[in-house]
C-alpha cells in the first residue's frame, strides 16, 4: 500500500526538487503521447527539445520568447506571493503594446531618440492602467480579480481588433488589419547580430535582479509575503491588504505592458490583430514553475519558451498539431501541481508505521 | 495483532475493584512521524469512579481519549471494557457502547435550534416528540435546564456546554469523558457542573476528567494519573494532594511563584479607555459597550471574564487593527487619541501588543524567526533602512530574543511554525518586551503554555511593569490574572465592571461579574431580580 504520510516541516529540498521531477514525468508521458500518435517518441522528443535550440539562431529564439515570458511572470510573482490573483496579464499585454505603439505611430516619421524611450512609460502606464481597473473593483467593491481581470483580456484583445481593422489600419497597407510599420527609432535594437535577440531581453534580466530585491530584502517585499502567507497578522501589524492589492496588480500591470510592447517593438514591428501567443496566460506556468522566485521565474522562463519553440518545429518537421505546445505546457502544470504534494507529505510505502512496537 | 500472553501487569499499579473494570487501558502506544504521543499507557478506571487525567500540553492526553473513542487506533496495546477486550473503530462504536465525550470546543451548529442540534449528534432518532421527552426528563434529572427550542447562538458558553453533556446523557453513558470542561465556565457554572458530575457518577457512570485546573481536580476526583511526555510519570489521590504538588509531577520539576519585585509608585494613566462602544463587524460578535478603565505606568490590570464577551473585540479596538473613526479620544495613549491610528502609528507612540493566537497572528508559521522579530520590531528596532531590511541587526535582534527569554529552537532561521507553542510565545511575548514598550496589551498570555514556559512569561510581565510600563492582560485564566494582576476588571455580554483592587477581590465576587450581574438592566440575569412583581 502506498500512503501519503504528512511532514513535521516543509522539505526545502522538494520544494527545488518538484519542478525538476515535473519536467521529467512531463518528457516522460510526452514520449507516450508521440507513440500513441504513431511518431518514434525518441525522434520526437528530440525534435521538440534539442533541435530548437542546437544552434546561435535558436538559442536567440529561446531569449525572444523568454524575455515576455519571464518580464511577466516576475510580476504575476509578486501578486500570487500576496495572494492577489491576476489572471488577465494577457490583456495588460495587449493595452501596454497598444499604449506604446500609439506614441509609434502618432510619430511614424521620427528620428528622435526619445522616442523608444516614450513608448516604454507609455506601456509601462497602459498595462498599469489596465491592472488598475481589476484593482479598484477589488477594493471598493470586493470584485473578485480573478474573473475582472480575465474578462479584461477580451476586452483589452477586441480593442486592438478594432484599431487595427479600423482607425490605425496602414493607409498604405491594401487593407490588410494591420497597422503602419514602426519607424526604426521605435524599433528594440538587435543585441546580437544573426539572432533576434533584441534589448528587451537585457531589461529581463534587470526586471529579474530587480525583482529579487524587492521580494527578498526590501520592506515592501516583506509586506507582501506577511499578506499573502498570514493575513491576520498583516492587519495586525497594520500592513493594509488594499495597499498590497493595488501595488501588486499596478506592478505586474505596468510589467505586463512592458512585455507587450517589447513584443510590438521587437520581433513584430507593428500592431496586427494579434500579437501574442497567450504570454500572458503561459506566464503563470512559468511563475509557479519558478516558485514564485525571480531568479527561479528566469530558469522556467527558458523551459516553457522551450515548448513554444519545439511545438513550431513538431507543427514544421513532424506535421504535428500546434496543440502539442498548449499540451506540452499543461502537462508540466499538472505534473508541477501534484509534485508539490511531496513538500508537505512523503511517501511512504506499506502500512502503518513501525515506531513502538511492543518490547 | 499482538498475542502477549502472561504478565503485562508486572510494571503496571494494579488498583483491585470488586468486579472489573469499567475501563481499563493496557500498555497503548501511539506514534506520530518524530513523536511518540503515548507510551506504553495503562490505568483503570472503576465504575462511579471520578478520574482525572492531568498532563501539560502535548502529554498526550487528547491523543488517548481519541483512541478511546474510536476518532483513532492505537498501534499496540489493548483496551479492556468491563473486563473484555474491545476494539472501537469510529466515534459511533464508542456511543454504542456507552462512552460519551464532552469536547472542549464545542461541536454545535449556531443557527439551529437546542433540539436540533441534540437530535444530529443521536445514532438514531425516529421521533423528535419522544426526544423532546427525554431531553425534558435528562434536564430535571441532573438539574440541566434548557429551552429545546432556543436556537444556539442566542445561548451563553454555559448553557452551550449544558447541550453537549445532555447529548451525552441522553445516550445512557457508562463512561462519560470530559475535555477541559470547565475552561469556559464561571466558577458558579463550575460549581453546578460538579453537582451534575457527582450525580452521575452516585448511579454508576464512570467519569474521565481532564483538566489542568487542580484546585478542581482536587474538588472532585477521587484518583489521577499524571501524564508527561507521553508516558504514564505518577498516579495519586488529588484529595491527598495540593495542587503545587500535584502541578510538580505535571512538569516534573519544583514550581517557583512569580516574584512582583519592586513596584515604583503608580504613575500617571498610560493607557485610559474612555466610554468606547463599538459594533461587531463579525456575524455572532459581541459589541462593545460603553466600556472606561485606564491602566497606570508600573501597573498590571487584569481582565477578566468567559470567552466570547467581547474580550477579542476589546484587543482589536487596542491594537489598532479596529480603527475608530469619529471619537479619537475614546483610546488615550500617553495622553495622546489614538482611535483613530492604525496599528502602526500605534507602535510608534510606543504600544505593543500580543495578541491570543499564535501562528498567523502574532506570527507567521511559515517564516523565519528572524523575519518574525522584524514583523513588529523593525521601526522601533530600526530593523530598515531606506525601505530595505537590515539583515544583520534583524538577525541580531532574534538572536537576542532568543537568549534573553531562553527560547528553545535550532536558530534564528528557523521558522516559527517548528517551535512549541510555549516556545513561540516566550519568543512573541520577548520580542515586545525588547522594544520596551510603554503600554503592553496581551490577551491570554499563557494560553495552552506549558508551566515552565507560563511561569516565565508571567515573570516577564512583572518585570516590565517594574519598570513602569502599563500592562494590560485580558485573560480567562482567574488564577493567572490572580498571580500577576494588581487590579481587575470583568468583562460580560460587552460591557466592563469597574476596577478593584486584587486584594479586595473575592473569586466569588469575580465569578458573580463573569456571569455577567453587575448589569442590572437584567437581559442576561433574569433570575436575580426577576421574582413575581
Amino acid at each position: 500500500m502506498i500512503r501519503l504520510e504528512p511532514r513535521r516541516h516543509h522539505s526545502q529540498k522538494m520544494v527545488y526538487l518538484s519542478p525538476l521531477l515535473a519536467i521529467v514525468l512531463t518528457l516522460i508521458s510526452g514520449a507516450i503521447i508521440f507513440a500513441f500518435m504513431g511518431k518514434d517518441p525518441i525522434e520526437a522528443l528530440y525534435t521538440f527539445f534539442i533541435m530548437p535550440i542546437n544552434n546561435a539562431y535558436g538559442i536567440g529564439e529561446l531569449f525572444v520568447k523568454g524575455t515576455p515570458l519571464v518580464i511577466i511572470a516576475i510580476g504575476l510573482a509578486m501578486g500570487f506571493r500576496a495572494n492577489v490573483w491576476n489572471i488577465g496579464a494577457e490583456g495588460q499585454l495587449t493595452m501596454g503594446a497598444i499604449f506604446g505603439g500609439a506614441l509609434a505611430l502618432a510619430f511614424y516619421d521620427s528620428t528622435s531618440v526619445f522616442l523608444l524611450p516614450g513608448m516604454f512609460v507609455m506601456a509601462a502606464i497602459g498595462g498599469a492602467f489596465w491592472g488598475a481597473i481589476p484593482a479598484w473593483l477589488r477594493t471598493r467593491f470586493n470584485a473578485n480579480e480573478i474573473l475582472t481581470s480575465l474578462m479584461l483580456t477580451y476586452v483589452a484583445t477586441l480593442f486592438l481588433s478594432y484599431l487595427v481593422y479600423g482607425p490605425w489600419r496602414n493607409p498604405e497597407g491594401f487593407n490588410f488589419p494591420e497597422s503602419r510599420a514602426f519607424p526604426n527609432a521605435a524599433l528594440l535594437p538587435i543585441i546580437y547580430d544573426g539572432t533576434r535577440v533584441h534589448l528587451g531581453a537585457v531589461f529581463a534580466l534587470l526586471i529579474v535582479a530587480g525583482g529579487w530585491v524587492l521580494l527578498t530584502k526590501s520592506v515592501v517585499g516583506f509586506q507582501l509575503r506577511v499578506v499573502g502567507q498570514a493575513p491576520q497578522a498583516a492587519r495586525h501589524v497594520g500592513f493594509r491588504q488594499k495597499r498590497m492589492v493595488w501595488f501588486t496588480l499596478l506592478l505586474s500591470g505596468g510589467l505586463s505592458g512592458l512585455a507587450g510592447m517589447f513584443e510590438v517593438a521587437g520581433p513584430i514591428g507593428q500592431l496586427q490583430p494579434s500579437i501574442s501567443p497567450g504570454y500572458g496566460f503561459t506566464a503563470i506556468i512559468v511563475a509557479f514553475l519558478g516558485r514564485l522566485h525571480p531568479i527561479g521565474i528566469l530558469f522556467a522562463g527558458l523551459v516553457i519558451s522551450l515548448t513554444y519553440l519545439g511545438g513550431e518545429l513538431a507543427q514544421i518537421s513532424l506535421g504535428l498539431p500546434s496543440a502539442v505546445t498548449g499540451l506540452f505546457q499543461g502537462i508540466l502544470l499538472f505534473f508541477l501541481l501534484g509534485c508539490d504534494v511531496l513538500t508537505k507529505y512523503r511517501i511512504r510505502f506499506g502500512s502503518a508505521s513501525k515506531s513502538g512496537e511492543p518490547a | 495483532m499482538t498475542a502477549m500472553t502472561g504478565n503485562t501487569t508486572g510494571a503496571i499499579e494494579q488498583r483491585t475493584g470488586s468486579g472489573p473494570a469499567q475501563l481499563e487501558i493496557c500498555g497503548v502506544t501511539k506514534a506520530f512521524p518524530g513523536c511518540l504521543a503515548n507510551d506504553n499507557i495503562s490505568f483503570r478506571i472503576e465504575p462511579g469512579e471520578i478520574h482525572a487525567l492531568l498532563g501539560e500540553n502535548g502529554a498526550g492526553k487528547s491523543t488517548l481519549v481519541k483512541m478511546i473513542y474510536g476518532v483513532m487506533q492505537a498501534d499496540s496495546g489493548d483496551l479492556l471494557w468491563e473486563g473484555n477486550p474491545v476494539t472501537i473503530a469510529s466515534p459511533h462504536d464508542a456511543r454504542e457502547m456507552g462512552i460519551g465525550l464532552v469536547f472542549q470546543h464545542f461541536s454545535l451548529f449556531e443557527t439551529m435550534t437546542v433540539l436540533e442540534n441534540i437530535a444530529l449528534a443521536m445514532n438514531d432518532v425516529r421521533d423528535m416528540a419522544v426526544l423532546r421527552q427525554q431531553v425534558a426528563e435528562v434536564e430535571k434529572t441532573y438539574g440541566l435546564p434548557l429551552d429545546a427550542d432556543r436556537h444556539v447562538y442566542t445561548l451563553s458558553v454555559g448553557e452551550r456546554q449544558r447541550i453537549e453533556i445532555v447529548r451525552c446523557l441522553l445516550q445512557n453513558p457508562k463512561l462519560l469523558i470530559l475535555d477541559e470542561p470547565t475552561s469556559v465556565l464561571t466558577p458558579q457554572e463550575v460549581d453546578k457542573l460538579f453537582e451534575t458530575l457527582r450525580r452521575l457518577a452516585n448511579e454508576g457512570c464512570a467519569i474521565l476528567y481532564i483538566s489542568h485546573k487542580l484546585h478542581e481536580v482536587k474538588a472532585l476526583c477521587e484518583h489521577a494519573t499524571v501524564l508527561r511526555g507521553g508516558k504514564v510519570v505518577a498516579t495519586c489521590d488529588p484529595r491527598a494532594e495540593t495542587a503545587k504538588s500535584m502541578a510538580e509531577m505535571m512538569i516534573g520539576q519544583k514550581l517557583v511563584a512569580p516574584d512582583r519585585g519592586v513596584r515604583p509608585a503608580p504613575g500617571d494613566a498610560r493607557l485610559a479607555v474612555k466610554n468606547l462602544s463599538l459594533v461587531s463587524d463579525q456575524q455572532f460578535g459581541t459589541d462593545l459597550k460603553d466600556i472606561s478603565f485606564s491602566v497606570r505606568g508600573g501597573q498590571i490590570l487584569g481582565v477578566a471574564g468567559v470567552a466570547g464577551n467581547g474580550q477579542n473585540e476589546l484587543f482589536q479596538a487596542l491594537a489598532g487593527e479596529t480603527e475608530i473613526h469619529g471619537t479619537p479620544d475614546c483610546i488615550i495613549l500617553d495622553k495622546q487619541p489614538v482611535a483613530d491610528f492604525g496599528p502602526r502609528r500605534r507602535r510608534r507612540l510606543g504600544a505593543a501588543f500580543v495578541p491570543e493566537e499564535r501562528n498567523g497572528h502574532g506570527a507567521v508559521p511559515d517564516m523565519s524567526l528572524a523575519e518574525n522579530g522584524f514583523l513588529t520590531a523593525f521601526r522601533r528596532m530600526a530593523l530598515s533602512a531606506r525601505g530595505l531590511i537590515r539583515e544583520v541587526p534583524t538577525r541580531i535582534f532574534a538572536d537576542s530574543i532568543i537568549k534573553t527569554f531562553d527560547v528553545r529552537t535550532t536558530g534564528n532561521s528557523a521558522e516559527a511554525g517548528s517551535l512549541s507553542g510555549g516556545n513561540l510565545q516566550k519568543f512573541i511575548v520577548g520580542r515586545e518586551i525588547m522594544q520596551d514598550p510603554g503600554v503592553l496589551v496581551i490577551s491570554q498570555p499563557t494560553w495552552g503554555v506549558d508551566a515552565g514556559a507560563a511561569s516565565a512569561i508571567h515573570q516577564a510581565l512583572l518585570d516590565l511593569a517594574a519598570k513602569g510600563t502599563a500592562v494590560l492582560v485580558i485573560s480567562q485564566d482567574l488564577d493567572e490574572i490572580y498571580a500577576i494582576c494588581d487590579q481587575v476588571v470583568v468583562m460580560a455580554a460587552g460591557k466592563m465592571s469597574a476596577a478593584r483592587n486584587m486584594a479586595d477581590a473575592s473569586i466569588d465576587e469575580i465569578g458573580l461579574l463573569m456571569g455577567g450581574l453587575h448589569d442590572l438592566g437584567g437581559e442576561t440575569a433574569p433570575e436575580l431580580n426577576g421574582g413575581p412583581k
